[in-house]
């Protein structure tokens, strides 16, 4: 069993990470890499909103559509 | 547009008519395994994508993830194991099974990993508390000794009391499309409505264009309200107080674990593979006793900025006497003795004694559904 989680190494320039370092303080962040994790998982997922949304078949939607119908949730 | 599915795509576990047929014309053939109506619940929802991305229970790696990390191994946001126990090892790695309820083969299972694990780290990593008396690391010392990691596919539905009131995922993205609701807010209860949730979730409309209130159904404790006194009480409530085209209600089966603020972000990832784009997050979410603090699953969200679904804060509301109607903590500026708060607890001693709540605690409508059945709560 995996007792620790895979991280990896990524490298910044020097003066964003001292940026970052200095910004942290005083917040809950322990570690510049938690914070950039923070940053990157929000960008991210913002990127990931503006992909197309899921769609169904038309049969499919058409089968759903009627259970909704007879259930009265539809009129 | 409605949320996208957590994990990027709605599961659906689903067998083709042909392959059930076949596989329980063969179900001898496979091994056997007996689950209790929570796993099996589990699976519906697995199986129906309430679950998503999950394709089946945890293996190893995923579920030493959540309890360390919050995260699947993948990193995706998941606070709450969802995981197979059995007692003893009657199958292998590599094999299919069958899981039953109460004789009724509800899935296939492909076992990937039979695991061990260790009920006091899983206790206090999800509950925060190694206490027995709390509800849900009873039932974690009550778990057989083995964890059964794989994927699922769905053979048979779980039955169902409710089943004209249970809405998969697949269905309210399709009805939120057709009453063309972009932004919906999604509310988890497992009591009949107060004026305090009413004012809760109006407060939650007023920011969207849908209200979604979705009663988790199950297993309940003594002298919880009955399933169908809370669908009916909604139903009377939505009859006469709720706008007919910005709210809608579907029940949702689930088990409570009263993890509370992991259980917050777990109850926010099942809202949004329903496609909310909102989920109400209340006081004490998912709490029980003292264990968690009253606003603690706030906090939680922080750690999630890639959840995906925007949680809304809304202080409880209680009702001022010098407002002279409901309020919360941070709009009204009166002090403490002009405020009744808006207890369960007192409600339900109230109905119990045949006592009519004051209108501005509970709805007419909604006294006379209780009082309707003969007995509204589990005894």
């Amino acid at each position: 069993m995996a007792d620790e989680k895979k991280y990896t190494t990524v490298s910044i320039p020097k003066p964003l990470y001292d940026k970052i370092k200095k910004r942290i303080e005083g917040t809950g962040f322990t570690s510049v890499s938690d914070y950039v994790t923070y940053v990157l998982r929000e960008v991210l997922a913002s990127l990931e909103e503006e992909e197309k949304e899921e769609v169904f078949t038309e049969e499919e939607e058409e089968k759903v559509k009627e259970r909704l119908r007879a259930l009265g949730y539809l009129d | 547009m409605v949320s996208k599915p957590h994990g990027g795509k709605l599961v659906r576990r689903l067998v083709a008519e042909r392959t059930r047929e076949r596989i329980l014309s063969e179900q001898k053939e496979y091994p056997s395994v007996k689950i209790d109506h929570g796993r099996a619940i589990d699976l519906e929802n697995i199986a129906h994508g309430v679950y998503s991305p999950l394709k089946g229970f945890l293996t190893s790696d995923d579920f030493q993830s959540v309890l360390d990390h919050m995260r699947l191994s993948d990193d995706t946001p998941w606070t709450i194991p969802i995981v197979l126990d059995v007692m003893e090892k009657t199958f292998d790695e590599g094999d299919a099974v069958l899981l039953y309820y109460e004789d009724i083969p509800i899935a296939r299972m492909h076992v990937e990993e039979i695991y061990t694990y260790d009920k006091r780290e899983f206790a206090q990593k999800v509950f925060k508390t190694t206490d027995p008396n709390h509800p849900g690391v009873a039932k974690v010392y009550s778990m057989g000794e083995y964890l059964v990691g794989g994927e699922i596919e769905l053979l048979n539905e779980v039955p169902n009391p409710f089943a004209k009131y249970t809405l998969r995922p697949v269905e309210t993205r399709i009805l939120f499309k057709e009453r063309g609701w972009k932004t919906i807010v999604a509310f988890q209860t497992r009591n009949v409505p107060h004026l305090g949730h009413e004012y809760v979730q109006k407060a939650a409309l007023t920011f969207v264009d849908g209200l979604f209130i979705n009663p988790v159904l199950g297993k309940k404790k003594k002298g919880d309200y009955r399933d169908e006194v809370i669908i009916k009480a909604y139903e009377v409530l939505f009859e006469h107080y709720y706008p007919k085209n910005a709210a809608t209600l579907a029940t949702v089966r689930y088990e409570m674990r009263y993890a509370g603020p992991r259980e917050a972000i777990h109850h926010a990832i099942m809202r949004k593979n329903f496609g909310a784009t909102h989920f109400i997050v209340g006081r004490d979410h998912a709490g029980v006793g003292d264990y968690y603090g009253p606003y603690e699953a706030w906090d939680m969200f922080d750690n999630f900025p890639d959840l995906g679904i925007t949680p809304m804060f809304i202080r409880e509301a209680f009702y001022c006497r010098k407002c002279g109607g409901m309020v919360n903590a941070k709009i009204c500026p009166h002090p403490e003795e002009f405020h009744v708060r808006i207890s369960g607890t007192k409600l339900r001693k109230m109905i119990m004694a045949g006592e009519q709540p004051p209108e501005y605690m509970m709805r007419p409508e909604v006294y006379e559904v209780i009082r309707s059945f003969e007995k509204p709560f589990v005894e």
